[in-house]
């Protein structure tokens, strides 16, 4: 197999937040690539700066160090090819659903489309994520998933090279979470974005993704694992819950998050159990040369 | 706003009458009570003060100079249609003596009556509001965009804010006598310096607040701005503006009201028309007419402020994106 082409590069990203207390390393050697139609989810803590590497492929952090190269091209500045959904929707409270997509289509496609085709590339977009029919209300007459749902067509509008999505469903209830998944599934089907999308939930970064990329717990956080998802796609949560390879996948996102990274407020157990695990394998190995005297 | 809710009051208790007989009771009742209650008090309250110009005016009295003010403007209008009638027979006998003759028209300069006063009052402090709005508004929103430009300028509206009309007056009196000549002047200067100090006074509440309106913008809608690479005119204008609508609002209400109050004063010290010149000269002309008249005007300018404000708050309803926002 050919070496696929970088098309995203996150190289040896260091970010330092100035506090009054002197600089806070959030993110220490983060290296990630990511491949064009990859669907990249990453998963950690809270505090775990995943939002950081976000905001930093977004353009709206500068890396203190390192740097992010999108198709060989340095990412230092926002752009609507990075389309980011954000986790509370962030649409302009007085403008309809119709008109915030607008904003976005004006503001991208606004010189290259004619008014017809603005408007219907905004229709479009809305009915992808099954929001048609109530396009003309504000964000105040709709439900947080439908809120949601705007959120992404306003990106998706945008025709980003990278969907960038920031905990997306992380406001809404079960049920709506599991319809926009596979609203989501759907259409990154047909579009094949590459997209980033951060996330709390195991079963979630597991239904959705290619890859879930796995942080260590902060300050200096970097990325701590990368778990390929070999499952088949079109992917069904009913039939995937039996299946084995599935729970395995689940198995060693949890095993990463509740035994190998902690809660940062668990960490002094975490500590005491690492030297125990410490001992234990000294001793086995003291055994082992015992037995082999 | 109390009238409105009476109204809606009425036709409810129409359609339902036993159910909104407490409705009813309280925006209707309630209210009526206060305010005979009032009625009564300072009736009696009124016979009890004796001033050098007689008694103190109470309810009956003030209905009285009311009628009279009313008077006075239809019999001063009947005598300015009167004189322009006469200039004209008086024009017309001219021309048809010879066609030649040079012709003068002059206003008529009779005294204003309390109702022009009201016309010059509201025209200066509309006129000093605006100015300030259009100059607060945008000033605000560019201190708010900028923290550097807010460190500079706060110091600086933290001083002017709480300075006194009557302190500007003077200062403001001649440099608009220095600086606006004209031959030909559009404005009177009395107007002039009124709106100048009305502006002055009622500048900081729109300016804080559009400030604190625009820097208080959610940071999520900042980063929506900036992924989408709005340019600065279209982020103050699509973004920032809306989102501080209510506060700019907030200001604007607070400043009209300021407005009114400045002018009065402004009006009353500097002997510029208006309803302060009115209070002014009806309390050195010492008649026993004088203190029901000044309440009369008391009264108007109080019914003005009210009214003012509620049209604010029509607009801000009207222009507001946030519907379900209580606004009062």
């Amino acid at each position: 197999m050919t070496q696929p082409p970088k098309h995203l590069e996150l190289t040896k990203v260091d970010i330092d937040f100035p506090t009054p207390t002197g600089p806070f390393k959030a993110l220490k050697n983060v290296n990630l690539t990511i491949n064009k139609g990859e669907f990249v989810s990453l998963i950690g803590h809270s505090g775990c700066g995943k939002s950081t590497v976000l905001n930093i492929v977004a353009g709206l952090y500068q890396a203190t160090k390192g740097g992010c190269l999108l198709d060989g091209k340095e990412v230092n500045e926002p752009g609507p090819e990075r389309a980011v959904v954000f986790q509370n929707h962030s649409l302009l409270p007085w403008l309809t659903a119709y008109e915030n997509v607008e904003l976005a289509v004006k503001q991208v496609f606004g010189k290259q489309k004619s008014k017809a085709e603005v408007k219907e590339w905004i229709e479009h977009n809305l009915s992808l994520v099954h929001m048609d029919h109530a396009m003309h209300k504000r964000p105040d007459e709709i439900s947080g998933g439908m809120k949601q749902r705007v959120g992404i067509a306003r990106a998706l509008a945008m025709e980003p090279t990278v969907l960038l999505m920031d905990e997306p469903f992380g406001a809404l209830d079960a049920l709506t979470r599991a319809h926009l998944q596979d609203s989501l599934m759907e259409i990154q089907k047909d579009l094949n974005n590459t997209v980033i999308m951060i996330t709390h939930d195991v079963d979630e970064a597991v239904l959705l993704s290619d890859r879930i990329v796995m942080m260590t717990n902060g300050p200096a956080a970097t990325v701590g694992e990368i778990l390929d998802i070999d499952l088949p796609r079109p992917r069904d949560r009913i039939a995937l819950a039996d299946d084995p390879k599935y729970n395995h996948y689940r198995h060693e996102v949890l095993t990463f998050l509740y035994e190998k990274q902690r809660k940062p407020d668990e960490n002094s157990t975490a500590k005491t159990e690492e030297k125990n695990v410490a001992q234990d394998l000294q001793e086995d190995k003291a055994d082992s040369e015992d037995q082999a005297a | 706003m109390s009238n409105t809710t009476a109204l809606s009051g009425v036709s409810a208790f129409l359609e339902n009458p036993k159910a909104n007989l407490g409705k009813l009771s309280k925006s209707l009742l309630v209210p009526l009570i206060g305010l005979l209650a009032f009625l009564f008090i300072w009736e009696i309250g009124a016979k009890s003060i004796h001033t050098s110009l007689g008694a103190f005016p109470g309810p009956m009295a003030v209905y009285e100079q009311s009628v009279n003010l009313i008077k006075d403007h239809n019999r001063e209008r009947e005598k300015e249609v009167a004189f322009y009638k006469r200039q004209e027979e008086r024009n017309a006998k001219k021309l048809a003596k010879s066609p030649d003759a040079k012709i003068k028209v002059r206003p008529y300069t009779g005294k204003p009556t309390f109702f022009d006063q009201i016309g010059t009052s509201l025209i200066t402090v509309l006129a000093g509001f605006v100015l300030a709005s259009l100059i607060a508004i945008p000033a605000g929103i560019m201190i708010g965009l900028n923290q550097t430009l807010y460190s500079a300028f706060n110091p600086l509206i933290q001083l002017f804010k709480p300075v006194s009309p009557l302190a500007w007056l003077p200062l403001v009196t001649m440099v608009v006598s220095a600086v606006y000549v004209s031959k030909d002047p559009m404005f009177a200067k009395s107007f002039i310096t009124s709106l100048i100090t009305v502006s002055l006074c009622c500048l900081w509440p729109t300016l804080l607040n559009t400030a604190v309106g625009v820097s208080g913008i959610s940071k999520d809608l900042q980063n929506v701005s900036q992924v989408l690479r709005l340019s600065w005119l279209a982020h103050v204008t699509k973004i920032v503006l809306p989102s501080s609508i209510p506060m700019i609002f907030t200001g604007l209400r607070l400043s009209l009201g300021i407005a009114w109050m400045v002018l009065i004063a402004a009006e009353m010290l500097a002997q510029n028309p208006g309803l302060g010149k009115f209070v002014w000269d009806e309390f050195q002309n010492g008649s026993s007419s004088s203190l029901g008249r000044i309440m009369v005007a008391v009264l108007v300018i109080g019914l003005i402020g009210f009214l003012l404000d509620r049209v604010m708050l029509l607009i801000q309803k009207k222009v507001s994106w946030d519907k379900t926002a209580v606004l009062r």
